[in-house]
């Protein structure tokens, strides 16, 4: 019976292989939903598409929201139905404990490939023993500032936040008293949503004052260097920063800072080459450096951002799929895309790289920022860690809009992360 | 039930109702008969389309449903309500936010309604009045209704954006103000903001259904009344008025349905901040963000709840408040 | 004297209407002109006639195809709740039967749950019905939101009617079909214009089931068309782009009115003759 089924797939196939003349072997499409914006689409089509005419197979790109809190409502629907209609799915780095119960384990396709990716993103990635995504491109929080400001008025680039501070004030006053009265010390995102997390977390963080929840689940949050962290960030506003930051996503922050209008800025890598743009009224005035420390004692931390790429269990070409996910992540593949379009890879080596240097100089610069980029607790928090981030930036954002203090809020953000995780176990 | 619903919704639609004594003859059944014919249609689809997801979402408020895996869902009763366990309540009615939600979407509503039912009413006034470039005006009127809610509200946070916003940079031309203000940030004026853009975008609508209602208004009254020439603003509340009132009526109930549901503007102008969350952001980021599609539906059935119970009031007081008659 | 300042008044109230409704429309305008880093200035007026936001979002996204979509949507939309809408509020506006008040109720009551709370339930039924990735599919799932207020609003017009023109019509020997088309539905265009349009904009507007229930780009309706605009990378809006989307999409919405505005006057005319 088995022989027959197999001889007559075979025959069928012979026959296929026939009508559509020499060479068409089987061909699969696989969907995948990679970039919703301009340049990354470009990239992941040219990408795929050198996979789909290596392979013999078709690719079909998917366009989703680009916000990405509208992108994990979108996959969160076709997951829960269980819809093969995409195969491959790009994910943000705090979702793997949200949506782990979706995806195939990669860890029998990637075999020693993994090794080669930076540790910190491959645990992140890793749950419950499953390797569920693989590491497609990295970012993180850089601190620009104005060159030909800081050399006005004969400042260097800040070490500390307090020096931070004391710079942005200094220059604002300067250049407000000479006629530019809209100029602002420091702008950044405030606006209550995930954002706000990563720029908090950076915070807390180079104060010392831990990740939130620790690896172990344990809640950290409630310590005197947080709270000094988040008091000095409620002190920026109206201060060095406007009150609308409270509202500010990236786009606002850097509207006002490209605009000419703004000392220093919080932004990701993406803000650098358009800050060097033709169109932009400070091209070639913008320096980068990794964001202050907390303190003479603290250290520099940057969120790490990024997105990786899974493999959907409902698809129905899995192998292929994750073959396809294999050769994005790849060295070759990250290498093109970090010279043609800055991305940050994901493989540690691929940093000494010297056309790479060549083409993104920042990225040996800063190769210490990517590295060691803080992770947000979304390990640890498993499937509750949007609750629990929604809970901290609330905590912040009601400190920073001068609603609570900063000790009396983070108690108060111990006691329900708490009670969400049901003491720690999460 | 059946006869406080009839009522309930003979009031609505203010209707000097045709009630004749129900004789049973041969037309009145053959007119019953033609009327379920005509009303089948329309109850299988709405049966269909709003039946089942409806069901579905009551059930799961009663089950402890995941997102992350719906089939493993468990009845739980009413602890998605709410519970009490270890000397602590739990459940959507023990939520400081969802009181907090409740009461932001009441104050929402009721400020925008009322305004936009002023505001429409002296457009419809204006647009039924005859005059060289009415046509154009009709159409000007009606843009704000027809950009998509999305970019309407993306619009209009870049206009009321603190520093390159139009909004401040005019309001501080005329002198209105002094500094810059922070429109959708400020925890004090982000639900004016919203309001704001909620009148400007739904005006349009109240408008155009009571401009539908004054054109349906038969034009002898107004004769009678120019003759014997009482002033206009009388002629207004003493015929108009009592006139449209069962059209103002319908058109307030689904503006305040809808107010009562806000959640696109919110969502992206003021985005998931306590101080401008309605229920319905609330209920989207238990169920969507938060994935506890059980306790998020617990909370959509007390939105639709609340919602019903403020339309069976406005029902039961809006007949004495309008009745001019 | 008098009469000069109410025309004066008069004109200045209108003048404030159209400000204040078309004003966000018109730096909406301004903006789509604009490039780069332009957009973080203010402008009154267009400096620049950069038209090549227009042209890059037909170039690159299937544009035309996400119009011609939303008007094959839109439109179904409307003619099903008008059909609908007007033979069930001929039942519930001009019939008396057990049973009606509960069913008007029970319609306004789907009107009262929210969106976001329906959309898993439609989500598995139009999975269920197969119409994923389908018009269809989005034309059913609108009926959820324009059928109740279609039924509604129409059951309100129908009920003001005179008796006597029905009664005159029975007489001659016609039946409810005929009754509504050939004696109401000539005196209720301007609900039926207004309801329509109302409806036709709703459906025209729609993001969340848009955005939920299709997938590929070509299918697509304009909303999610253009919430779906990117810029070259992750965190860029593009502003110009967007706005001149947004330009393109209200355009039909408005020359929609100006066709059918003259349908409402008709309606007074044909009010008159039956004082």
């Amino acid at each position: 019976m088995k022989t027959y089924k197999s001889t007559t797939l075979f025959a069928s196939f012979m026959l296929g292989a026939a009508l559509c003349g020499a060479g068409a072997a089987y061909a699969a499409k696989i969907s995948i939903s990679c970039g919703a914006v301009g340049q990354e689409y470009e990239f992941c089509k040219t990408g795929g598409e050198a996979w789909a005419k290596k392979t013999g197979n078709e690719i079909n790109l998917v366009s989703t929201p680009n916000s990405a809190t509208e992108r994990l409502a979108l996959y969160q629907q076709l997951l829960a139905a269980g819809a093969p209609d995409i195969d491959v799915f790009q994910i943000d780095v705090v979702w793997p404990g949200t949506l782990n119960n979706h995806f195939l384990d990669l860890a029998p396709f990637a075999k020693d490939a993994v090794k080669s990716h930076f540790p910190a993103i491959i645990q992140n990635n890793t749950i419950e023993g499953k390797l569920i995504a693989m590491p497609w491109f990295t970012d993180a929080g850089l601190l620009y500032y104005r060159k030909d400001l800081l050399e006005k008025h004969g400042a260097k680039p800040p070490q500390t936040w307090q020096e931070l501070t004391d710079t942005a004030k200094k220059i604002q006053d300067a250049e407000r008293a000479a006629g530019n009265d809209k100029m602002w010390g420091f702008v950044w995102q405030g606006r209550a949503y995930e954002g706000l997390t990563c720029n908090a977390l950076e915070w807390v963080a180079s104060y010392n004052g831990g990740t939130v929840v620790d690896k172990d689940g344990k809640i950290t949050i409630n310590n005197p260097q947080a709270a000094a962290a988040i008091n000095t960030a409620a002190g920026w506003v109206k201060n060095i920063s406007p009150e609308g930051v409270l509202n500010y996503t990236e786009e606002e922050a850097r509207g006002v800072f490209q605009s000419g209008n703004a000392v220093f800025m919080r932004n990701w890598p993406y803000a650098w080459s358009l800050a060097q743009g033709p169109e932009s009224a400070i091209k070639g005035k913008v320096g980068v450096s990794a964001l202050p420390k907390g303190g003479a004692d603290g250290r520099s931390a940057a969120t790490l951002g990024g997105w990786q790429l899974a493999v959907s269990k409902y698809s129905k070409n899995k192998e292929l799929s994750a073959d396809l996910v294999m050769y994005l992540t790849s060295a070759e593949e990250q290498k093109r895309r970090a010279i043609k379009g800055a991305y940050n890879p994901t493989i540690e080596s691929l940093y000494k790289d010297p056309e790479i240097l060549a083409a993104a100089p920042f990225m040996g610069e800063l190769y210490d920022t990517f590295v060691n980029a803080i992770a947000r607790p979304s390990t640890p928090t498993g499937a509750k860690y949007n609750q629990a981030s929604n809970e901290f930036w609330n905590a912040v954002y009601s400190v920073l809009s001068g609603k609570a203090k900063a000790d009396a809020s983070l108690a108060q953000l111990e006691a329900s992360l708490k009670r969400m995780s049901r003491g720690g176990k999460w | 039930m059946a006869t406080a619903t009839t009522e309930l919704a003979d009031r609505a639609l203010g209707a000097a109702s045709i009630a004749a004594p129900a004789q049973k003859s041969h037309l009145t059944r053959s007119r019953v008969r033609a009327a379920w014919l005509f009303l089948a249609p329309m109850l299988i689809l709405l049966a269909m389309v709003a039946g089942w997801p409806l069901f579905r979402t009551i059930w799961f408020s009663f089950t402890d449903a995941n997102l992350s895996d719906l089939s493993s869902a468990k009845f739980i009763g009413f602890e998605n309500y709410l519970a009490y366990n270890d000397g602590e309540w739990y459940g959507v009615l023990a939520d400081g936010e969802w009181w907090n939600a409740v009461w932001n979407t009441l104050k929402f509503s009721v400020v925008s309604v009322t305004i936009e039912t002023i505001l429409g009413l002296i457009v419809a006034l204006v647009l039924n009045a005859s005059f060289p470039g009415r046509s154009l005006v009709r159409a000007a009127v009606l843009i704000p209704w027809a950009i998509p809610t999305i970019v309407s509200a993306k619009m209009w946070s870049w206009m009321m954006h603190d520093q390159f916003g139009i909004l401040n940079h005019m309001l501080l031309g005329v002198g209105l103000i002094s500094a810059p203000l922070a429109w959708t940030a400020s925890p004090d004026l982000a639900m004016t903001a919203v309001i704001m853009v909620d009148v400007w975008k739904t005006t349009p609508f109240m408008a155009l259904l009571i401009l539908a209602a004054l054109q349906m208004l038969p034009t002898d009254c107004y004769e009678a009344a120019r003759v014997d020439g009482i002033h206009p603003v009388r002629v207004f509340f003493k015929v108009t008025l009592p006139l449209i009132r069962p059209a103002l009526m319908v058109a307030v109930i689904f503006r305040l349905l809808d107010a009562l549901r806000i959640f696109d503007l919110i969502y992206v102008l003021t985005s998931n901040s306590k101080d401008t969350m309605s229920m319905s952001v609330y209920a989207r980021q238990q169920l969507v963000d938060f994935q506890s599609v059980g306790y998020g539906s617990a909370a959509s059935t007390l939105l639709f709840l609340t919602v019903g119970l403020c339309v069976v009031l406005y029902i039961t007081f809006g007949r004495v408040r309008f009745d001019g008659r | 004297m008098k009469k000069l300042l109410g025309w004066v008044g008069f004109y200045l109230l209108v003048a404030a209407i159209i400000l204040y409704s078309v004003f966000p429309f018109y730096y909406a305008i301004v903006t789509s002109l604009k490039a780069g880093s332009q957009l973080f200035s203010v402008e009154y007026f267009p400096t620049t006639w950069n038209w090549d936001n227009y042209v890059s979002v037909f170039r690159e996204q299937p544009f035309a195809y996400n119009l011609l979509n939303s008007v094959l949507v839109s439109f179904s939309v409307v003619a099903l709740s008008l059909f609908f809408g007007v033979t069930a509020a001929f039942a519930l506006g001009r019939v008396q039967f057990r049973g009606r008040g509960l069913l008007l109720m029970t319609v306004l009551a789907v009107s009262m749950f929210p969106q976001v709370a329906v959309l898993s339930g439609m989500f598995e039924l139009i999975r269920g019905l197969g119409l994923y990735n389908n018009l269809l599919g989005l034309v059913i799932s609108y009926m959820i939101f324009t059928l109740p207020f279609t039924v509604w609003v129409l059951t309100t017009f129908m009920r003001d009617l005179p008796k006597e023109l029905e009664e005159a019509a029975i007489m001659d020997g016609a039946n409810p079909w005929q009754i509504i088309v050939k004696v109401f539905m000539p005196l209720m265009w301007p609900a039926l214009v207004t309801t329509g349009l109302l409806a036709f904009i709703a459906a025209w507007n729609e993001f969340l089931f848009a955005l939920t229930f299709t997938l590929t780009n070509t299918q697509r309706t304009v909303p999610v068309a253009i919430a779906l605009i990117s810029g070259a990378s992750q965190y860029e809006l593009p502003w110009g782009n967007i706005m001149a989307a947004s330009v393109i999409v209200t355009l039909p919405v408005v020359i929609l009115v100006l066709i059918f505005q003259r349908r409402i006057v008709s309606g007074l005319t044909a009010g008159a003759v039956k004082g």
